[in-house]
């Protein structure tokens, strides 16, 4: 410990599985170092509470830098934390101060329920893409890659769509519980090449249908999404996803067969 | 025992082509007859299921994250190497391959080296089509940059992010499969154990990490691709998660493990900053593209970086590897930056650490450019450590990150279980001593996509394996053990902590069985490591419950399985008693600290058989044989 080292009070959602009522839980957190990030603080929390003999907090994470996704607490009331553009496990503890009080609790939102205490179950985003998230195209059948040039500022437009980690905090952040910057960063992001071309109807229509099955809300421009995005998805996304569903449903035909398997 | 990993003979070139040409194959309607279980889904996981439901046969997937999204192949970084010669600078798939076995040092097998670098040009095409969002030149074509090791411009790249783009590649080919009902995904279950009926593997056991449930899922064949042991030293690159267990409970059920210390240190990570640390973040290896690594060249030099004039500065890899410089393959670079911080050289707390210096580059191509480049990788590298690359150079130091040891396989990528195939980092075959940068996304994609749905099929002919169901008594046997094994976790009631343990093993990996090992802190390790692993049978703490999402029990059996299989890594490491590749023990170097091989006595590799608990495992050799790559002192001067 140094002297620089932060004494937090932490208000934590403890809740021990699914179906149970839940409840803040305040740790006091003092010998914090500015240098840790927010999961390791949490981590440090854990051992002294198993020192204890108190069941650790259970909270999501896997690559801790900022690129798996797995990640997500809402923390002070927001998605991932203050800071702009970063996921929590990129968060540092430099930005508080000694005495801080920080309430974190899990992603909030219908199709997510809770699954223990910050965990939350978040397999609906796989099913939407699972409804056409993709370029359908089998193992074997590609031609050279250099086949098709692409011009580079699709390129480069399309991986800003593609640099979606996944996380749900879009859903979190927003007061309706909409999933559309998620769904509108793949549909950008395969629509925006020309690989993505033969499907791009086909796959607007589908991924949609998948989400209004989830039970996600509709989108009302807040805009809440995009401030809390880690990854500055951005909301033209959704205007791009808005403009291709409308071109989709207006020349919508019954589709013959299933877009699945190979 | 002598192994026999079923290579191809004749001209290396047209040996995979052959072997095709020769394999029996599963008549279309009967594909879907068949089950198949991949553990696994990151690149080779994730390729592998997909490619193979799209030739209609049944895949059960398993993960233990919450989305096969996730998968620890999602962090890579730089990029992915393929023999395509876009840039008309001299390269091919016998330079690939050529590149590759030097780069593994002499420990690899040839024709599967070979079959690597056949099908990596297709990979890029598969990708492409998938819609993976590579770099671009102006004209639209795809653009390239110079990874370790190698001479020409080979690396394909999706700004810092070309794993998570490729998996997400991968991933969306998996959930077309899923959407299909051709794919089953299992997210959030942990294989714990592995079936072995009438000496073939035949299924798995798991926990649902949800609700605890142990259960067996059977299949015609079992697949691993769970990836490496790197997180055997606690602090790595590697993801939280990522564990030996699928791995070492197969082994346990007869798989060898070969070359378990062949370990990758790569050496451009962000340096330790305090014990509370998790993990380790890498930078990539790009960017000694554009960076110069140098220390200062009086020891105890305690000058801020921008007060040390160029003449007092010592480019360490420029001067020593002049015709490869910064871009010196990783083992080597590693050890030498230990080299120089040993030296009292090194930089930043501790001394443990070198810059890498982008200044150069920025005043030759500007500051966007360089942000262009590497924009993400300097964020979060400002991110962690609260220092601005563009203004002073990075602090960097070596840390764990990938294992080129695994489990054994032959040529079709079956272990010497019979009907239990391994793919991805968890196996062994194709990098040899060492691995060179962006070669591992180029294996696991290429053990997915382009050689699984060969050999499966050829297994599945020939040996048309027998119906077992889930009555059969062994399967309750393992079933039964796999219980017992989680209420034993549970049960002990002692005082520390899974990571407490972790963190201790960790230490002495790193220490003993690092960057470089010798014979005294080797056997200081074997004597050490049984220790720790007795008063974890004695101390552990594991609270909740069973029947519930419990983080401490899975982190518990991880560790559990990491204590056993860091004695064997030591003991791999004790009998190779030559230097190779990411494999340094000191008594064998040249006078300037290169490593020294024995090919007279060490041209193989070791796979380790599982004997017992407390027995004495037995190592077996494969003779590794170069044909076509004439054995030689590698040299990067
Ligand atoms: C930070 C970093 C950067 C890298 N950059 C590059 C690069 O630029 N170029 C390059 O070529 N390589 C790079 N590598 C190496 C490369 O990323 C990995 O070697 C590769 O992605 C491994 O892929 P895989 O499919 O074998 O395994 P992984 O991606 O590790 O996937 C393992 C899978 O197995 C599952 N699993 C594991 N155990 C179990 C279990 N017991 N039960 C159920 N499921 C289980 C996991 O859930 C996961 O789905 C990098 C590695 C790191 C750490
Ligand atoms: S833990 Fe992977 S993004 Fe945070």
């Amino acid at each position: 410990m140094s002297g620089n080292d932060l004494h937090l009070t932490l208000k934590v959602w403890r809740q021990a599985g699914p179906n149970v009522p839940g409840k803040l839980v305040t740790y006091d957190a003092p010998g914090i170092s500015p240098h840790m990030s927010f999961l390791e603080m949490l981590d440090v929390v854990n051992e002294r509470l198993q020192e204890k003999g108190e069941e650790p907090i259970a909270f999501d994470h896997d690559c801790r830098e900022g690129i798996c996704g797995m990640c997500g607490l809402v923390i002070n009331g927001v998605a991932h934390g203050p800071r702009r553009a970063t996921t929590t496990c990129q968060l540092h503890m430099r930005y508080y101060k000694d005495g801080d009080t920080i309430v974190i609790e899990p992603w909030r939102a219908g199709p997510f329920p809770v699954i223990k205490d910050l965990v939350v179950d978040r397999a609906p985003f796989d099913r939407i893409i699972a409804a056409g998230g993709f370029i359908s195209v089998s193992t074997g059948n590609a031609p050279d890659g250099n086949a098709i040039p692409v011009p580079k500022s699709s390129a480069e437009l399309s991986m800003d769509a593609a640099a979606c980690i996944g996380c749900a905090a879009c859903v979190a952040a927003c007061p309706n519980a909409s999933a559309m910057l998620f769904v509108s960063a793949k549909v950008s992001h395969l629509g925006l090449l020309p690989q993505g071309q033969p499907e791009r109807k086909a796959r607007v229509l589908r991924m949609i249908a998948q989400m209004d099955a989830e039970g996600f809300g509709g989108c009302t421009n807040i805009g809440e999404c995009e401030a809390a995005c880690p990854k500055e998805i951005k909301l033209e996304n959704i205007a791009r996803l808005n403009r291709d569903y409308l071109a989709a449903a207006v020349t919508r035909r019954p589709e013959t067969g299933s877009g699945g398997a190979g | 025992m002598k192994l026999n990993g079923k290579c191809p003979t004749g001209p290396i070139d047209t040996q995979w082509s052959r072997y095709k040409n020769e394999i029996k194959l599963v008549n279309p309607s009967n594909k879907r007859k068949f089950k198949l279980i991949m553990v696994g889904s990151g690149l080779a996981g994730a390729s592998g299921a997909a490619s193979l439901a799209e030739l209609g046969y049944n895949v059960e997937v398993f993960c233990y994250q919450d989305s096969p999204r996730r998968a620890h192949s999602i962090a890579a970084q730089g990029g992915i190497n393929a023999a395509k010669n876009y840039q008309n600078d001299g390269d091919s798939v016998y330079r690939l391959f050529y590149d590759t076995v030097k780069g593994g040092d002499f420990r690899s097998r040839e024709s599967n080296v070979h079959r690597l670098a056949e099908v990596s040009v297709n990979i890029i095409d598969q990708c492409v089509a998938q819609g993976v969002p590579f770099a671009r030149e102006y004209g639209g074509t795809l653009s390239n940059r110079s990874f370790g090791g190698a001479q020409v411009s080979r690396t394909f790249y999706a700004r810092g992010q070309t794993g998570q783009q490729l998996l997400l590649g991968a991933y969306q080919a998996l959930e077309r499969q899923i959407g299909a009902g051709a794919v089953k995904m299992h997210p959030r279950t942990e294989m714990l154990d592995l079936i072995v009926v009438d000496g073939r593997a035949r299924g798995i056991v798991t926990r649902d990490m949800v609700t605890g449930k142990i259960e067996s899922h059977l299949g015609d064949a079992v697949m691993l691709a769970t990836g490496g042991y790197g997180n055997i030293f606690y602090l790595s690159t590697n993801a939280k998660g990522c564990n030996v267990t699928a791995a070492w409970r197969a082994h346990r059920r007869g798989a060898f493990f070969a070359n378990p210390c062949y370990t990758q240190i790569h050496p451009t990570c962000i340096p330790v900053a305090g014990d509370y640390q998790s993990k380790l973040t890498l930078m990539s290896e790009s960017l000694r593209n554009d960076g110069r690594i140098w220390v200062p060249l009086r020891a105890g030099d305690t000058r801020a970086p921008g007060q040390i004039p160029e003449a007092e500065r010592d480019y360490y890899l420029e001067r020593k590897y002049p015709s490869y410089g910064n871009l010196a393959p990783r083992d080597i670079s590693s050890r030498a930056a230990k080299q120089v911080c040993d030296e009292g050289r090194g930089v930043g707390p501790g001394g443990r650490g070198v810059y890498l210096d982008l200044a150069e580059s920025i005043a030759r191509l500007g500051e966007g450019t360089i942000r262009e480049r590497y924009g993400n990788l300097i964020e979060m590298y400002e991110r962690i450590t609260g220092e601005d690359p563009y203004k002073v150079p990075m602090r960097i130091y070596p840390a764990s990150h990938y294992t080129m040891g695994g489990l054994w396989v032959d040529y079709n990528l079956m272990s010497n279980l019979t009907g239990l195939f391994v793919l991805g980092e968890a196996n062994f075959s194709d990098h040899g001593a060492n691995r060179l940068g962006a070669s591992a996304l180029m294996q696991g994609l290429a053990d997915g996509y382009f050689v699984i749905p060969y050999t499966m099929g050829n297994y599945l002919a020939t040996e048309k394996p027998p119906k077992v169901d889930l009555s059969h008594p062994e399967v309750k046997k393992v079933e039964a053990e796999v219980a017992e094994r989680t209420k034993k976790l549970l049960s002990m009631k002692g005082k520390r902590s899974p990571d407490s343990f972790h963190k201790e093993v960790g230490k002495v990996m790193w220490e003993k069985c690092g960057m470089a090992r010798n014979e005294a802190g080797l056997k200081e390790a074997l004597q050490a490591i049984p220790a720790i692993r007795e008063e974890f049978g004695k101390n552990l703490s594991v609270l909740g419950g069973e029947a519930e999402l419990n983080q401490t029990l899975e982190k518990a059996g991880r560790v559990a399985d990491f204590l056993e299989l860091g004695e064997l890594m030591c003991r791999d490491a004790l009998v190779r008693d030559e230097s190779c590749g990411g494999h340094f023990r000191e008594e064998h170097q040249t006078p300037d600290g290169e490593a020294v091989r024995n090919d007279e006595k060490f041209c193989h590799v070791a796979a380790w058989e599982w004997t017992g608990e407390g027995k004495e495992p037995v190592r077996h050799e494969e003779a590794l044989e170069f044909e076509f790559v004439h054995l030689a002192t590698r040299s990067y001067k």
